[in-house]
């Protein structure tokens, strides 16, 4: 799971409470996946169950006497990051893929309009990819100075290249399924369910 | 909003009765100032039938096209002419440049046709090539330049002098990402600074930059971004 390993890495930068972790991972994600700060103290408590990391006390920057509870990344905290960073991320599994899901159910039923489908979701596509770019080309990720500036456009490159993917994929579906419609001679009888379907040959009934 | 360009329920059916082609049918679209606007769809699907007749370079079958609130079909010869040279900027897909003239005598070119002095035409030139990234390439042949100079020249052509219509067709086709950015950040810029801008372009990453995206199939718009966004993202809340 990428959000402990992300976790124990920034915690190599040194010692930090919750709301400070959380605050650095969304300084170089934005809020793409935002982490809720139940989930990142459920994960501070595991790490600190399997000797990843350790509890230091440090002063309250307010000067005050109040302690806030830090955690510090321990050496097999350390290892745990190394081996991460050396070790690809799997695609053997490719993530479930919802639209491809959809898709390959809906080419199959009859009486469900494909097409509409396809562009609708390349309309949706089309405006997240119009938001990503939009953060691009202004806000922090445009002229990125600090490191964690670079790596959130880096993370919104990832988005763009995602969404583009998935808009060519839909072009190459839309592509297919109508060269696809072109060959078959009963392709009028999808166009118009309610007609009654011909007894040609191909079609078992 | 005045728009810079409306084409009002616009038709163009090419030859008649059995090899009849009807290359757009009954399209309505706007540009309005400041506003970029990308066109998508399949090859054949009336891209740069609506680009050509936006710019004046070809006459609707049925329904108009406006500029600035002139319908050009109440324009003459010279008139559409004229309003091709001062209001609207084309970026052709082939670039289109004269090989017999430098990059600063391409982009001069429009505006000495329309009377400009040579001196002004050539300093509005330079600006031009200023501002698309490319002054010191002002003396050189078209075939004395890569790809990307040619375009950028092009593009220069298409903005000197304050044109309030920018039309190109796929002016990044064959860049590299790089390159295509800069063409994008260019004439996103001229948007912004309140031209309208229409793009045909088969790449989603660069019709991302627009601020509406409209799809064509059959010469049909079947479908729009970002048109009545905040509406639908409303219908949307209320509804959860
Ligand atoms: N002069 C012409 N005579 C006959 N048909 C034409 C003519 N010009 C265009 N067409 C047809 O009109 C339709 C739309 O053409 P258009 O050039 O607008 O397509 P496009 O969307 O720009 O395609 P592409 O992505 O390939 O550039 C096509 O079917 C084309 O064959
Ligand atoms: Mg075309």
């Amino acid at each position: 799971m990428s959000i402990r390993q992300a976790m124990l890495a920034i915690l190599e930068q040194g010692p930090m409470y919750g709301y400070q972790l959380r605050a650095e991972f969304e300084q170089r994600t934005g809020e793409t996946w935002p982490l809720n700060i139940g989930q990142v103290y459920t994960t501070l408590t595991r790490l600190e169950r399997d000797g990843m990391v350790e509890v230091v006390e440090s002063a309250a920057e307010d000067g005050s006497d109040r302690t806030h509870v830090s955690y510090r990344a321990t050496e097999s905290g350390r290892s745990e990051v190394s081996e991460w960073f050396a070790t690809p991320v799997p695609r053997t599994q490719p993530p479930r893929d919802e639209l491809a899901i959809k898709l390959a159910i809906a080419v199959t039923l009859p009486g469900v309009d494909v097409a509409t489908i396809i562009q609708r979701q390349r309309s949706a596509t089309m405006t997240s990819l119009q938001d990503y770019t939009r953060l691009k080309r202004t806000g922090r990720a445009a002229n990125p100075e600090a490191p964690e500036d670079l790596a959130w456009s880096l993370v919104l490159d990832s988005l763009v290249f995602d969404a583009e993917a998935e808009v060519r994929w839909l072009d190459h579906c839309e592509a297919r399924l109508r060269r696809a419609a072109a060959d078959r001679p009963a392709a009028s009888a999808h166009a118009t369910p309610t007609a009654t379907p011909e007894t040609s040959d191909g079609v078992a009934r | 909003m005045n728009a810079v360009l409306h084409l009002a329920a616009a038709s163009r059916v090419h030859g008649e009765g059995a090899t009849e082609v009807h290359a757009l049918r009954g399209v309505t679209f706007r540009a309005h100032p400041g506003e970029l606007v990308a066109v998508m769809g399949p090859s054949g699907s009336g891209k740069s039938t609506l680009l050509t007749l936006a710019g004046g370079l070809d006459a609707p079958t049925a329904g108009s096209v406006w500029i600035e609130g002139t319908d050009l079909a109440t324009l003459d010869h010279a008139g559409r002419a004229r309003m091709r040279r001062t209001s609207v900027g084309y970026v052709f897909q082939d670039f289109n440049l004269i090989p017999a003239l430098t990059a600063a005598e391409n982009v001069a070119l429009p505006r000495e046709l329309d009377g400009e002095k040579g001196k002004v035409a050539r300093r509005l030139a330079l600006t031009a090539l200023e501002e698309v990234g490319i002054p010191d390439l002002a003396d050189r042949f078209p075939d004395e330049m890569s790809g990307g100079q040619q375009q950028r020249v092009a593009i220069a052509r298409a903005i000197v002098g304050e044109r309030r219509l920018i039309l190109a067709d796929e002016p990044t086709g064959a860049l590299d990402t790089d390159t295509g950015e800069e063409i994008l950040r260019l004439l996103r810029a001229r948007c912004d600074a309140g031209a309208a801008g229409v793009m045909v372009t088969h790449e989603a990453r660069h019709a991302a930059w627009a601020d509406r995206v409209v799809f064509l199939r059959d010469g049909v718009v079947v479908d729009e971004t970002g048109a009545d966004e905040p509406e639908a993202l409303l219908v949307e809340e209320s509804g959860r």
